[in-house]
């Protein structure tokens, strides 16, 4: 029907091969948190592998551990078991190869846009000329359509402006891995639209492998190569779908029949995964 | 326009208020030891202008070393207690019990303890009457700290003191000058309490005291006139200091 191959869960060991080929290798990874009134299990058999370049978007129920996945791969918490492997390396601590973006921008009110832009490159690159921290972020911004708002407050610019500038920020190191924790969530729907064909021209101009989370399931469609559906709480990889449709989307290629049945799939997906019968409504 | 406006309005405010007093004082028909006038205050100054001089400036170092303190002292603190969840529910109680002393009751405790040491014990009320706010609000700035904000940081591998310096003390300093403005009045009162309950000869507090022992009741307001313009004095270069380091917090009027 979606003319990709869809691989059931996984839960083996990494393999050596796996890890050379996919640039993030998640396997089998469980975790829980300790609350008050004993342990609560978010993560229980989680497996993604993102080969190089490619975009995976993750999908779920609300409150199904996506947001502890994009801590864990960030580095900044470890797995209680499973592992989190990224361009061969297992992930224990924090590594400078990697980019974030939150639905909030969390942008600096006290740094122009451009030393927003600048911040990664001031921890990861301490020696790199002021100069050319300046030229990388100013192509960027260009990029992303923000040429002209350099010396702006981010208190000036618009909701979807802050969010291209906080995106801007998270590849400006040119990490190896971007990590996307519904960025487009608090835009209405025409914004989002344009920042999805932002985040589309990007890619096409700067090399990296990204993991999005989202809610929507448009944009997991429109952006990804893959799609991950996470069942409800604790999540584990439920379904895995190949997103065939060519690398030059535009917002159009949503309302084909290959589009169309994609999102049927996952959205019986999410049913499913939020414990309800996919034939009922 | 603009800056015309923003010096006219206050000047205009403080005239108007002069005005009311002095007219308050002539209707009522009250005689200066009773309630002085604005219009006796010029005789006043002219006759002790010198001692006012000293005073104000006896007044105004000691002031400004105990906030210093209070900065130096409350900055710490805060961090203390914006960054460790135990030290915050250690210190919290402890400073709430101290804040609600009244610091009167410390003069004399102040006086026993380091007996002679004026000036040091004027500049010690002026910092422990002070340091409170200062405290708090850089404790509940740094621990309301939203994680994406250190998460941006940590997530590159900077440590927590690249982590405090970029990011949570560059987005505490609003709280901070709030705070500090509310202590440039505190450490004022701090500084006047020693100089008035525990007499000394030295500041504006000990010439307001010569005013009452002699029954000069103008040369008692102008003594009070000439700390409110120190205060107004001190709290504007707060505010200078504020435009300087944390300018990026002011919104435009809209």
């Amino acid at each position: 029907m979606t003319g990709g191959p869809v691989p059931g869960p996984r839960l083996a060991p990494v393999d050596a091969a796996r890890r050379m080929k996919n640039i993030i290798e998640i396997s089998g990874v469980r975790h829980a948190y300790k609350t008050k009134s004993g342990p609560l299990p978010v993560l229980d058999g989680l497996d993604i592998s993102v080969p190089e370049g490619e975009f995976c978007a993750v999908v779920g129920p609300s409150g199904c551990g996506k947001s502890t996945l994009t801590r864990l791969v960030a580095g900044l918490m470890k797995p209680d078991a499973g592992e989190v492997w990224l361009d061969g390396q297992k992930v224990t601590s924090p590594r400078k190869t990697v980019g974030m973006a939150f639905q909030n921008p969390v942008l600096l009110e006290w740094r122009s846009i451009l030393d927003n832009v600048i911040l990664p490159l001031e921890i990861v690159a301490p020696s790199m000329p002021r100069r050319d921290r300046i030229a990388r972020a100013e192509a960027l911004l260009e990029m992303v359509g923000l040429a002209g708002f350099e010396a702006k407050r981010p208190s000036e610019l618009s909701g979807g402006m802050r969010q291209r500038a906080s995106l801007c920020r998270a590849i400006v190191h040119k990490p190896d891995v971007l990590i996307m924790d519904e960025p487009f969530g608090a835009l209405d729907n025409f914004t989002r639209e344009d920042l999805w064909q932002t985040m589309r021209d990007l890619r096409a101009k700067e090399p990296f492998t990204a993991v999005l989370i989202t809610h929507d399931l448009r944009e997991s469609v429109f952006l990804g190569d893959q799609v991950v559906v996470l069942s409800g709480r604790p999540a584990r990889t439920q379904h895995i779908l190949s997103v065939d449709l060519p690398q030059d989307r535009t917002i159009d290629v949503l309302y084909t029949q290959k589009a169309a049945a994609m999102l049927h799939v996952l959205r019986d997906q999410i049913k499913i995964a939020q414990g309800r019968n996919p034939e009922a409504a | 326009m603009e800056t015309l406006r923003k010096i006219a309005v206050p000047v205009l405010a403080i005239a108007a208020f002069l005005a009311v007093w002095e007219t308050l004082v002539r209707i009522n028909g009250w005689p200066d030891y009773v309630m002085a006038s604005p219009s006796d205050l010029p005789a006043a100054y002219a006759r002790f202008w010198e001692l006012f001089l000293i005073g104000a400036w006896q007044t105004l170092w000691r002031t400004v070393a105990g906030l210093a303190l209070a900065v130096v002292f409350g900055l710490l603190l805060g961090m203390i207690m914006g960054f460790s969840r135990i030290m915050r529910d250690a210190l919290y109680p402890l400073l709430v019990g101290f804040n609600a002393i009244p610091k009167a009751t410390l003069v004399p405790v102040l006086a026993l303890l380091f007996i002679g040491q004026h000036d040091f014990n004027t500049v010690m009320m002026a910092f422990l009457i002070s340091f409170f706010p200062i405290a708090v609000s850089v404790g509940i700035g740094l621990s309301t700290l939203e994680p994406e904000y250190r998460d941006i940081l940590r997530s590159l591998g900077a440590s927590r003191f690249t982590i405090f310096r970029k990011i949570a003390l560059p987005k505490t300093l609003p709280e901070f000058f709030g705070a500090l403005k509310v202590s440039v009045t505190l450490a004022f009162i701090g500084t006047n309490l020693v100089e008035i309950v525990s007499p000394h000869g030295r500041g504006l507090g000990a010439l307001f005291l010569s005013g009452q022992t002699n029954s000069n009741y103008p040369l008692m307001f102008a003594v009070l006139i000439a700390l409110a313009v120190l205060g107004i004095a001190l709290y504007y270069a707060v505010v200078a200091l504020e435009r300087t380091f944390a300018g990026w917090a002011e919104r435009q009027a809209t």
